[in-house]
């Protein structure tokens, strides 16, 4: 593997100009998927035309990508990273523009599209990697390769509906990862399989790229692998490419810009402001606090949630109440402020207030969060209630992670304290040979 | 924002695949089939291994099926119905017939339904379309051959000699599966779009069970429907399959001609427009 045929740099791989998607959508859900339907729409209308909205999934986006190197494609849900792989892979069409590919495009946008669960482990090798393009002698040669990658040797003639999860998508990726493409697209693999294993394909794709000179796309949601693999990065936005280059510089920038939609809101005139005759909220911020700021939000950073609010009421007994929901609308938290004593159950004289929340870090889970906002009057009389008072994004974390690159699952995403100790000594432990060896 | 590239001057010389959006009617690449080949002949061992499995009987099935169907067909349509036979016992004569028959029938319904069976490859990873209709020829072929063999041992059985017709067996064969996967091609592309057409066709082919010389001879047909009846192309297929392995019927070039014609279009058309629609199957499976 030392030498290096393919590596030339300047090199082009890919090149894509002016591509654009667009999926029409139907209006008026006057979608058929009866030809009776869509026969008797046509006879009653005979001269309307479908009312149909286009959206662009990608807008006019051009770039080059050179020989051997590692591209993450990063973006935000829905920013058309699936959509280039799809047009990339030649899953779907595009609807202008044009790519061209300097090599054999060899795509893996699912771990084990085509297994068969009825199928065995080897059976299923051969079905995967003639659906990924390899002629027969070629898996052929390359079976005991994947065999030994995917760790399944004794398994391979079990059906795969038998394997644990893990040994289905060792097996599945190992197909895909010796089908030696020239350009390898490999969207999101890392969101399954345990933490060995994505060790094991950051490191077989490292090894495609930098050892065989292989030119790799890799779409992820995932900072810490964008930035551990990929020497380049596109960001694409709302279908367009908003920023390329080194990997170091682009992904930092989207850490920083790519927070949140409505993390300071503020109104100059008092009518505009939400609210009513007896509340009107002025200003909403939410920002991280504390020392190593930044501005950035991740997952470790305290934030301070600010509330400026005018009261129009001579006495009222005011508090705020605030409900902070997760990206899966989940209600993560629910506080109001009864343990301040200045405050709380004593009367508001007329006047602008400003109320703070502390919210310490080490808490919220990477993702979007949105802060619902209630405000209430004698401790139980809503006076106003505002459903998307601030929106904004928690970012990933690279500490604290270990090996495991993937999803962290939980609502809450608590740095908590651990002991561990050894409590029998090495050679008190029962011996547990010929028990264990079956689960894999 | 979009990046403004400029041109480069140092790309390889050409490429080895340039993707941009096609519009129209396209040809077809057989090279790229050509290429796939491995894919069709695995596609095809996959659904055949998938079919007995956890079967009791296993691959017995592939006799019995043939068998019992004949068995019905002779009850019914030849101890009740009376239907004729062309002079030959009615059980052999509807084997024959059966065995073109389910050559037909089976590549058609396998063929519509390809596309919605495999929608997670069609819309995960790229290969030539065509390949997945095509692929359940194989599998037909197999069932054919099986049954081709039982119905040598039951024309022993019955001191049934055939005649140099025999050898014309292959081409009524090859035509019959192409007007299947011709006609499937075309469903399959349609029932990406509109599911309807998984509910009509067993309609249909039920219809062209009863339409084509299967439970009984042409001679049954009145005289001056006969031109209708073989408007029908499946009609002079079969009638020319039954000649080539039992010798009786009539085979009447000019109809054979026009099956032949008719199957060879439609095999064009629906490859054309299975090409033509290929290009929103993902978006729209």
């Amino acid at each position: 593997m030392s030498s290096n045929p393919h590596k030339a740099s300047g090199d082009i791989a890919v090149s894509v100009r002016g591509v654009s998607k667009s999926y029409s959508i139907a209006h008026n859900s006057v979608k058929h998927t009866m030809v009776g339907e869509a026969i008797m729409h046509r006879l009653k209308n005979p001269f309307a035309r479908e009312e149909h909205e286009t959206f662009w999934a990608l807008k006019d986006v051009s770039f080059d990508i050179l020989r051997g190197d590692v591209v993450g494609i990063i973006g935000r849900n829905g920013a058309g990273k699936s959509t280039l792989l799809k047009i990339l892979s030649r899953i779907t069409e595009p609807t202008a523009g044009q790519i061209d590919l300097y090599g054999r495009v060899g795509s893996l946008l699912e771990v084990g599209t085509g297994f068969h669960p009825e199928l065995t482990g080897r059976e299923n090798v051969y079905l995967n990697g003639a659906i990924l393009g390899m002629r027969r002698p070629e898996i052929t040669r390359h079976f005991d390769a994947i065999v030994a990658f995917a760790e399944v040797e004794k398994f391979l003639d079990t059906p795969v509906k038998r394997y644990s999860s893990g040994m289905y998508v060792r097996l599945a990726f190992a197909v895909a990862a010796h089908l030696n493409p020239e350009i390898l697209v490999v969207d999101e693999v890392l969101a399954v399989g345990d933490a060995p294993f994505q060790k094991k394909c950051l490191g077989k794709m490292h090894d495609v790229a930098e050892k065989e000179g292989r030119t790799v796309l890799f779409v992820s949601h995932n900072m810490t692998a964008v930035q551990s693999l990929c020497n380049k990065a596109i960001w694409l936005q709302n279908g367009a490419v908003l920023e390329q280059g080194a990997a170091d510089s682009v992904v930092p920038r989207y850490f920083n810009v790519g927070i949140g939609k409505m993390t300071d809101r503020c109104w100059d005139n008092m009518n505009d402001c939400p609210g009513n005759d007896k509340i009107r909220v002025q200003r909403m911020s939410v920002r991280p606090h504390g020392v190593n700021s930044g501005g950035v939000v991740t997952v470790h950073s305290p934030l301070v949630l600010e509330f400026d609010y005018w009261n129009f009421q001579p006495e009222a007994y005011l508090n705020l109440s605030l409900q902070v929901y997760n990206k899966n609308g989940i209600n993560v938290f629910n506080t109001f402020p009864t343990h301040e004593a200045d405050w709380y159950g004593k009367p508001f004289p007329r006047g602008l207030y400003r109320s703070r929340c502390y919210i310490p870090g080490d808490l919220l889970n990477d993702g979007t969060h949105r802060v619902e906002l209630f405000v209430i009057e004698n401790q139980g009389t809503l006076l106003f209630h505002l459903e998307d008072a601030l929106v904004f994004d928690v970012e990933d974390s690279m500490e604290y992670r270990g090996a495991w690159h993937g999803e962290w699952a939980g609502a809450s995403r608590p740095h908590l304290k651990w002991h561990t100790e050894m409590v029998t000594p090495s050679e008190q432990t029962p011996s547990q040979s010929g028990l264990s060896m079956l689960t894999a | 924002m979009t990046l403004m590239i400029e041109p480069t001057t140092h790309a390889s010389p050409r490429p080895y695949l340039t993707i941009k959006p096609s519009a129209g009617w396209q040809a077809i690449n057989l090279r790229e089939i050509w290429q796939f080949r491995d894919l069709l002949t695995t596609l095809a061992q996959r659904d055949v291994k998938l079919r007995y499995r956890q079967t009791a009987l296993g691959v017995l099935w592939v006799v019995l099926q043939p068998l019992l169907a004949a068995g019905i067909f002779s009850f019914v349509f030849g101890k009740v119905a009376k239907l004729p036979s062309d002079g030959l016992p009615y059980f052999i004569f509807s084997f024959a017939g059966l065995l073109a028959w389910n050559a037909f029938s089976s590549t058609l319904t396998k063929a519509s339904g390809c596309l919605l069976q495999n929608a997670n490859l069609v819309s995960k990873v790229y290969f030539p379309r065509l390949v997945l209709p095509l692929s359940t020829v194989f599998s037909s072929l197999i069932d054919f051959a099986v049954a081709l063999v039982l119905m040598a041992v039951l024309m022993a059985l019955y001191h049934i000699v055939p005649g140099v017709g025999l050898l014309l067996l292959p081409v009524w064969l090859a035509l019959i599966l192409m007007l299947a996967v011709g006609a499937g091609l075309y469903t399959s592309a349609l029932t990406v779009t509109y599911r309807d057409v998984q509910y009509v066709l067993p309609v249909l082919v039920q219809f062209l069970l009863y339409a084509s010389p299967i439970a009984y001879a042409v001679s049954a047909v009145p005289s001056h429907l006969r031109m209708v009846y073989f408007l029908n192309p499946l009609s002079g297929l079969f009638e020319a399959f039954r000649w080539s392995l039992l010798g009786t019927g009539h085979l009447a070039p000019g109809e054979v001609a026009y099956s032949a014609i008719v199957t060879v279009l439609v095999f064009l058309g629906g490859a054309f427009s299975f090409k033509k629609m290929e290009r929103k199957f993902a978006d729209v499976i």
